[in-house]
């Protein structure tokens, strides 16, 4: 099993070089899509089945947003002077941030054994063991979700409102002086 | 290991956010940064041989459920991030074709003036 | 013609229905089984998208007027809220699941779990009409480089 997380991880590595880095940006939208589906097979064999039925939806819609927004635009890249100073500062960031990182990922449990295994009252054993009972749900992601955490779906409703409501604003008509009910053009 | 990738795949998008100069291909770094963390928050919770947290039967004791079952709580974390991801990408799409319509570019080396 | 073609049209026609149809089984049985409100409104969302891209967007807004979605939004979002308010006059707490600490059903059947199943339906509501707008907006929009703001065409306010 890790393994196959391993290749998958690393075919999710390739698509998301090619993605930014392609000359043209139909096939950029087109293997970000290709992260997102690798992403959702990876949350099956974690054995999360709500997150990737949400990831693969959300992939889908993510894919057609983006593809409006590019679809008869200009579709080749800038031309120009290759910034090189610019391209070795933010490598020599990226790389001195990964190897920070990675030092600090030997501090984290060994993959296969969470917090839930390894600490006597961490508090995903009670949403575990008393969950059905005490919400009378099944699903004990939903029960987290809705029930125990509530208060954060509360947030992320509101956060999801906020973005929606500032996408409608942004594209809305500003010249007042247009005649009103005139028709829209598909 | 698996960390190191989830790890790898958020470095491959910070550099893309950084050095592109295309507002679809940042767009996409901001995508792929977000996907790599989703992953790494699940693979955190993830046990050996686990199997997902939805009971079955109300027969089966609770004890052996919570035993066998992998992490609840940061699935329903990355549930909400996920969907959370895709209504700040509307934005960010908003923007940009609200920048295309006004600088007739997406290249941000050339949107410079602010304009209206 | 313009537009997508027939056998686009003429599969999309009996696909909708059963990409509704699941939406509202991912929504219902969200506590059950994988899924919930948040993974059951972004497939709502998606059979109305399909609408859209395949027949256009007056013929979605004539199913689905602009002013019935804002108002669906923001009905979901504020029956989420008084639902957590039931908790806070009721039981004593922001949000606790007063339904079920009052009168707790069978476990595992589709109409228990207290205040679960409605905050399921209530975030998916919120979900659908929220993208569906987005997706309505982004492409009512006809934009021209370099155009000005009269040019830009968009949906009348209502």
């Amino acid at each position: 099993m890790t393994n196959l997380l391993v290749l998958l991880l690393a075919f999710m590595i390739i698509a998301a070089i090619v993605a930014i880095w392609t000359e043209d940006l139909l096939s950029s939208v087109i293997a970000v899509g290709a992260v997102g589906f690798g992403s959702s097979v990876a949350f099956l064999l974690l054995s999360a089945p709500d997150v990737a039925i949400t990831q693969i939806v959300v992939e889908v819609l993510t894919l057609v947003i983006l593809i409006r927004a590019t679809v008869g635009r200009e579709a080749h890249t800038v031309s120009g002077a290759r910034d090189t100073f610019g391209l070795a500062v933010a490598g020599a960031l990226v790389l001195m941030l990964l190897v920070f990182t990675v030092g600090v990922l030997g501090t984290l449990p060994p993959f296969g054994s969470p917090a839930v295994a390894r600490v006597a009252d961490a508090p995903s054993t009670a949403y575990l063991t008393e969950g059905l009972a005490k919400t009378g749900a099944g699903n004990i992601v939903t029960a987290v979700l809705l029930d125990y955490r509530g208060y954060d779906t509360l947030g992320e409703a509101t956060v999801l409102f906020t973005a929606i409501v500032g996408a409608m604003a942004l594209l809305r008509r500003r010249s007042r002086n247009a005649a009103p009910g005139k028709e829209l053009q598909p | 290991m698996v960390y190191v990738l989830c790890l790898l795949l958020f470095m491959v998008g910070l550099f893309g956010a950084l050095t592109q100069k295309n507002l679809i291909k940042i767009i996409v770094s901001l995508a792929v940064m977000e996907y790599a963390v989703n992953v790494f928050l699940v693979v955190l919770g993830y046990r050996a041989g686990g199997s997902a947290p939805i009971v079955a039967s109300a027969a089966e004791p609770a004890r052996q459920f919570a035993a066998g079952s992998v992490d609840p709580l940061p699935q329903a974390m990355v549930l909400t991030a996920i969907v959370i991801g895709l209504g700040v990408l509307a934005l960010l799409t908003a923007i940009a074709l609200r920048l295309y319509h006004t600088y007739g570019t997406y290249d941000i080396t050339k949107i410079r003036k602010l304009r209206g | 013609m313009r537009g997508p073609s027939i056998v686009v049209r003429t599969v999309a026609r009996w696909v909708v229905a059963f990409i509704f149809l699941y939406g509202i089984f991912i929504v219902a049985f969200g506590h059950l089984t994988p899924g919930g409100g948040f993974a059951g409104g972004v497939i709502l969302a998606c059979a109305f998208v399909l609408e859209v891209l395949a027949w256009g967007k007056e013929s979605a807004l004539a199913g689905f007027p602009f002013r019935v979605a804002k108002r669906l939004d923001s009905a979901g979002a504020l029956l989420f809220l008084a639902l957590a308010l039931l908790g806070l006059l009721f039981a004593g707490g922001f949000f606790i699941n007063v339904i079920q600490r009052v009168e707790p059903g069978q476990p595992l059947r589709l109409f228990n779990g207290g205040i679960i199943p409605l905050a399921n339906l209530a975030i998916a509501l919120k979900v659908c009409a929220s993208l569906f707008l987005v997706m309505v907006v982004l492409s009512a929009l006809r934009v021209r480089a370099g155009g000005s703001d009269a040019d830009l065409a968009s949906e009348e306010e209502e």
